[in-house]
């Protein structure tokens, strides 16, 4: 127990957690940046790699799209099925492998991303596959390449889709990162445990979850505004035509 | 300009095969109006897609614009497609990117620079009439108004030939006639070659230079619009004139007189009964402008002699008119 009428006890706390808010800004921004890059590569390759999709056959090789579907799927299932706190154990191995130690706020990040890239992966496939195959089809009638159709119509047209799939797993990763915290990974689920369980501090507790939950709130707010930017248009100049009575008849 | 050389195609289905394009073979004329109509599922939306190859045939050749697009793979064959435009039925247009970017979307594809696709787009925005809507987003747009950039996106890589695939069919009639409008204009100012599918007469009637129609897959019938419209045997005749169900027999001859143009002042009928001594009364009438042109339809019941009936045919004939006998007396 720490008494919080000693004087230093508010500035020590505000100190603290304001160390551990930037460390877990930190894993979670990392986390996220690579969560981004894989994962909506792993969306893209999973819907396109389907049966019927533009890369069924890479190199002309249907077997060979089919095996990258099949293992793929296997994959993020994998991923998605195994509870956080037993593949962050389990994982322990693997980011000391990668990055020499398996604690601390930056190995954290190893099993972050592990647990997370699944998680966003499903959610771009799923995003993807509402684009409307006459979209693509739009596409290859004006001479696309693949990379053209990925490029310039799949991924703008799921966009505000894909920015509310990642607004959900920003918020999954804030969650992930506070359990980290209790096995060394630093931030705020570190104070949490020090302060909040083993000296138990309401006010270190209150004040942790009034971060994180403004941390949560920032990034949906965030995520909803952009989304709906995207649906309604995005420049200002289309926004402002939207204002004018849309659409007089032919 | 478009030919295709005894086309298939089969799909398999759960419930075995479905040909969906069986042994077809058609030819379009450069800057021609070509139509292909025919009930869903009787395998147009197939046929025009083998027209760019989004759906390969099995057998048979395609070539458009003197290339053999069955023989193109890869590279070729998107540089062969960004030479045929294509227009759909839901517009296709990307929600993601304003008017002026559904266009330039045609023109990035093919490696225009930023400048030239800011110039080509405003100008082929202004050609289908939306030249102030460049900056709006697609859902601002009215139907009518989306299949016009549909059209501008198709066409801005400057094609040769323009594929519409059921594209007024989610459109009111009066949108309906402003499109084919359009597309009438574009093919006479720009000397384009249209494609179309469509499961309406009234669009081959108002577009149309040449016709096919399609069942099960098949080629039933097709030719000059022209030439069908007089066609004794046409199996097009009961949607291009709709003149409704034969009566019952009742020992009459039942003859149908086509009147293109309407050139005739000559008052046919009466002097028919006048001259033949026919009794003779009217079962139904239409006119269509059909190609541009009035044409009409008229139904005639007549009562007479074998002879009186065979002198009043040749005679009518002989005036140069298209004379169907539809039924014999018996």
């Amino acid at each position: 127990m720490i008494d919080s009428s000693d004087p230093d006890f508010w500035p020590d706390l505000f100190a603290t957690v304001w160390q551990a808010t930037g460390e877990t800004l930190y894993q979670v921004g990392v986390t996220l940046l690579l969560t981004a890059i894989l994962g909506t590569i792993i969306g893209v390759l999973l819907v396109v790699t389907d049966k019927g999709g533009m890369l069924e056959a890479p190199f002309g090789s249907r077997a060979f799209g089919r095996t990258v579907n099949v293992v793929l799927q296997l994959v993020v299932n994998l991923g998605r099925s195994i509870p956080f706190l037993i593949l962050m154990i389990a994982l322990i191995p693997f980011t000391r492998l990668v990055l020499g130690t398996a604690f601390g706020v930056t190995a954290a990040i190893v099993p972050l991303t592990v647990a997370a890239v699944p998680f966003f992966a499903r959610i771009v496939e799923m995003s993807l596959r509402e684009v409307s195959d006459g979209l693509l089809e739009a596409g290859m009638s004006l001479g696309a390449t693949r990379w053209h159709l990925v490029a310039k119509v799949l991924l703008p047209e799921a966009l505000p889709g894909l920015i509310l799939g990642f607004t959900t797993t920003a918020v999954s990763v804030v969650n992930y990162s506070a359990i980290v915290g209790t096995i060394g990974g630093g931030g705020l689920g570190d104070v949490a445990v020090r302060y909040g369980y083993q000296r138990y501090s309401t006010e270190y507790i209150v004040v942790v979850i009034v971060v994180l939950v403004a941390i949560v709130a920032c990034l949906q707010g965030l995520g909803g505004w952009m989304s709906m930017r995207m649906r309604r248009g995005g420049t200002p100049s289309a926004r402002s035509a939207a204002a004018v009575p849309p659409a007089q008849a032919d | 300009m478009i030919t295709l050389e005894q086309v298939s195609k089969t799909f398999a289905a759960r419930s075995g095969s479905v040909r969906a394009l069986d042994d077809v073979s058609l030819h379009v004329e450069q800057g021609e109006i070509y139509g292909v109509i025919g009930r869903s599922g009787a395998g147009k939306s197939t046929l025009i897609r083998t027209v760019n190859m989004l759906e390969r045939p099995d057998s048979g050749t395609v070539t458009v614009d003197g290339l053999e697009l069955t023989g193109l793979e890869g590279a070729e064959l998107r540089r062969a497609r960004q030479r045929i435009g294509m227009i759909f039925q839901q517009f296709n247009l990307l929600a993601s990117r304003t008017v002026r970017g559904n266009v330039e979307l045609a023109l990035e594809i093919a490696g225009v620079d930023r400048a030239a696709r800011r110039a080509r787009s405003s100008e082929i925005l202004e050609l289908v009439g939306l030249g102030d809507r460049a900056g709006a987003r697609v859902f601002e747009l009215s139907g009518g108004q989306k299949q016009r950039v549909g059209i501008a996106r198709a066409l801005a890589g400057n094609p040769s030939v323009l594929l519409s695939d059921e594209a007024t069919s989610a459109l009111d009639p009066e949108t309906t006639a402003s499109i084919l409008g359009l597309l009438r204009e574009l093919n006479k100012e720009l000397g384009l070659t249209i494609l179309l599918i469509t499961h309406e007469m009234d669009v081959v009637k108002t577009l149309c230079d040449s016709a096919a129609l399609m069942r099960d897959g098949r080629i039933v019938e097709q030719g000059r619009l022209d030439d069908i419209v007089v066609r004794e045997d046409s199996l097009m005749s009961p949607d291009l004139f709709p003149l409704g169900e034969l009566p019952e027999p009742r020992g009459t001859t039942i003859i149908e007189i086509t009147f293109v143009g309407l050139a005739s002042e000559e008052p046919v009928i009466s002097r028919l009964a006048r001259t033949h001594e026919l009794d003779v009364s009217l079962l139904g009438a239409a006119i269509e402008t059909i190609h541009g042109r009035q044409t009409g339809r008229t139904r005639l019941e007549i009562s007479g002699s074998a002879s009186q009936v065979d002198a009043a045919v040749a005679d009518l004939q002989g005036q140069g008119l298209a004379v169907n006998r539809v039924r014999e007396a018996r």
